[in-house]
């Protein structure tokens, strides 16, 4: 937490090293609201998607947190604002020291070196007209990294073996490989630029298992050897228990549940979560048969117009009155696990 | 129980300039009345074209069913005419698709769609046919049905349109419905909402469900029987029970070790299946498992193992399927 001081003017050095276990990243009271606007000529906003209302966390060098929701609760607008590739509406990004909302494009640079993301669909995050060893170089040769094309040539076989496919793909097309090898290729570009974090969202998704199992495997390994701080972005429960040793729950743009991940999975406090954990189903017919099964009534309301108070009080089961009209605070109900919920 | 559906040497293949694709090679499986059965697999391993073979719902060309038979309630479907299959679609086999976004005529309300489908195959009255879609719509768990049958499909969410999309499966109540992955668009609450609705229908009207699935855990909560797929064919069949705890197959045995589990603690890494599945323009008369398969002997290169019985109505295709249990220690 010492080092999260906002930094007003940055600068290559205003960074402050930070040691493995000490805060990398400090996300607060984030706010992105995207306006709706009518009108062709005179555009006004006539209502805000309030798609992240005021979410705070902070990650830790080394440390993978797992941010989990349903599609529109604002995971990924999340990942979108702490990359800059979103202006928040407010809050602060605080990375290394240095307050990134505000940050000119010059400014930006080096940090967009140290943050880097791996996005979800191995078939259009890839130009198709771009051969694999340029699109690994390009972040080189964009930075100044590597200027000349022979060193980046190599640096390019290396990071693909480090990823696990041939040197050789170089050559290739993305449209010569299949959906996992492209996705080693993703990862290998996040590291071209050895970055301190990575954005990973929903980077396993599109996988078939055996497959996501030999890129979940990497994402470890890369993590070890280059002593990376992971954001995982993620709709799936299990993958992100397997991976991650912090998990965030969110609901339409808000923080719901903070903690370890096995505290998190083996006991969940607030109510939506522990519908959420239910839903998911075991591969284990036995297991399954034991299960209570919690299924949750309604739908995801719209982001466009939140129910009041608690947003999930709509469809909680242990709602009452005072739900509707306060918004509960996170707090922390036992060392380390935080939940906005009056009542548990 | 009766035997309801029974597919016999299933083969569809799709000519493609880069070759003969054999999609579904050589697949045979029963479902009886009200079970059901999983298909298990992943892309590309001919699941949801052998489902829909069931219903010829295959584009010829480049898609066709080259050999074997699908003998519903006692005929064959591959030897109806075009009118009669037509009769046997909707009425007696329906299906539910991946996409509730674009499985919908983006045109038509949703009343339109549910009453066409009434009217043609019941020859009821518009009127009855309404009636009829409002009790479906309430049956699906949608309420406000009325004002919903004038809605269009932009006007619902991903999880409505599922609904809507079982309600019309089951409008003709059909004996069989087939689910090619149903809940893989939806959010995991509503994805639970779906399967119990539709576990919930299948027991309450007898209807057997074929659920075709990448997703081990759905299997899990919901199969009576497992059929897994590898490069179309089946290699492994058995009870829900019998395919987890106690699988026969390499690639059943890789499949269950590769997935992250929720209820064991994290930190215990994950065993992956090394290499990618095969092109299916290119296989040759060995076990297609076998450039995988950490057990493969001389003989799986040389010769495809037939379906081999291993005790109580399970089946595995692997010459080495009566050391599995060794093998599996072995490695553990």
């Amino acid at each position: 937490m010492s080092s999260a001081q906002p930094v007003a003017a940055a600068t290559p050095g205003g960074f402050a090293k930070v040691e493995k276990g000490e805060t990398l990243i400090e996300v607060k009271n984030l706010k992105m609201y995207f306006p709706v606007v009518e009108g062709i000529l005179f555009q006004r906003a006539i209502a805000y998607v309030k798609a992240v209302d005021d979410v705070s966390f902070e990650i830790k060098k080394g440390e993978t947190l797992g941010l989990v929701g349903e599609s529109g609760c604002g995971k990924t607008t999340t990942g979108r604002c702490i990359l800059q590739l979103e202006h928040p509406t407010a809050g602060d990004i605080v990375f290394e020291g240095v307050n990134l909302n505000g940050l000119d494009a010059k400014a930006l640079s080096p940090v967009r070196q140290k943050i880097q993301v791996i996005f979800q669909d191995p078939y259009s995050s890839l130009n198709p007209r771009m051969k694999i060893g340029d699109i690994i170089g390009e972040p080189m040769k964009v930075h100044g990294i590597q200027p000349d094309a022979g060193g980046r040539r190599k640096r390019v076989a290396e990071l693909l073996s480090t990823c696990g496919l041939d040197p050789a793909f170089a050559d290739r097309y993305p449209h010569e490989m299949s959906g996992g090898q492209r996705q080693r290729v993703g990862i290998a570009r996040a590291l071209a630029l050895n970055p301190e974090f990575i954005i990973c969202d929903e980077a396993v998704s599109a996988l078939d298992v055996s497959i996501q199992a030999q890129v979940i495997n990497l994402l470890e390994d890369l993590r070890e050897e280059f002593g990376l701080t992971y954001l995982f972005i993620a709709h799936d429960l299990s993958v992100v228990h397997h991976l991650c040793n912090r998990v965030a729950v969110m609901y339409l743009g808000k923080m719901m549940e903070l903690a370890d991940s096995d505290e998190l999975f083996d006991n969940p406090i607030h109510p939506y979560t522990q519908a959420l954990l239910s839903a998911v189903p075991v591969p284990d017919p036995t297991t399954e048969q034991q299960r209570e099964h919690q299924v949750l009534q309604g739908e995801v309301p719209s982001p466009m117009n939140p129910p009041s108070g608690c947003v999930f009080h709509p469809r909680c089961p242990l709602a009452v009155d005072s739900c509707r009209l306060e918004i509960p605070p996170l707090e922390e109900k036992r060392p380390g696990h935080w939940v906005a919920c009056s009542q548990v | 129980m009766a035997k309801l559906l029974e597919i016999h040497n299933l083969r569809t293949q799709f000519r493609t300039s880069a070759g003969v694709v054999k999609a579904v090679d050589g697949i045979s499986y029963d479902v009886e009345e009200g079970e059901t059965v999983a298909i298990v697999g992943e892309s590309g391993c001919g699941k949801s074209v052998s489902a829909m073979s069931i219903l010829r719902l295959i584009p010829d060309p480049p898609g066709r069913i080259v050999e074997g038979s699908i003998h519903f309630q006692g005929r064959n479907l591959l030897e109806l005419g075009g009118e009669e299959i037509r009769q046997v679609r909707g009425a007696q086999i329906s299906m539910v698709f991946q996409e509730p976004m674009t499985s919908l005529n983006p045109v038509l309300s949703i009343g339109r769609q549910l009453t066409e489908t009434i009217c043609l195959h019941l020859g009821s009255s518009q009127e009855e046919a309404t009636k009829r879609a409002l009790e479906l719509l309430g049956m699906v768990g949608i309420s406000d049905a009325a004002r919903r049958l004038k809605q269009y499909p932009h006007h619902l969410s991903g999880g409505m349109r599922q609904r809507v999309m079982i309600a019309l499966a089951l409008s003709c109540e059909p004996k069989l419905i087939i689910a090619d992955e149903p809940t893989t668009a939806l959010d995991v609450t509503i994805q639970a909402q779906i399967l119990e609705l539709m576990k919930d229908l299948s027991r309450r009207l007898g209807v057997a469900l074929v659920i075709i699935t990448h997703n081990l855990g759905v299997v899990a909560r919901y199969a009576d029987r497992v059929n897994v797929m590898y490069a179309g064919k089946i290699i492994e069949m058995g009870t829900a029970e019998q395919i987890y705890h106690n699988p026969r197959h390499p690639y059943t045995v890789g499949l269950l070790a590769s997935v992250p589990r929720m209820d064991q603690h994290h930190g215990k890494r994950l065993v992956p299946i090394e290499g990618q599945p095969p092109d299916l323009t290119k296989l040759d008369n060995g076990c297609s498992y076998r450039p995988r398969c950490r057990w493969a002997i001389e003989r799986c290169a040389s010769e495809f193992p037939p379906l081999e019985g291993v005790g109580d109505n399970q089946v595995a295709a692997c010459w080495r399927t009566q050391e599995m249990a060794e093998l599996r220690e072995e490695a553990s």
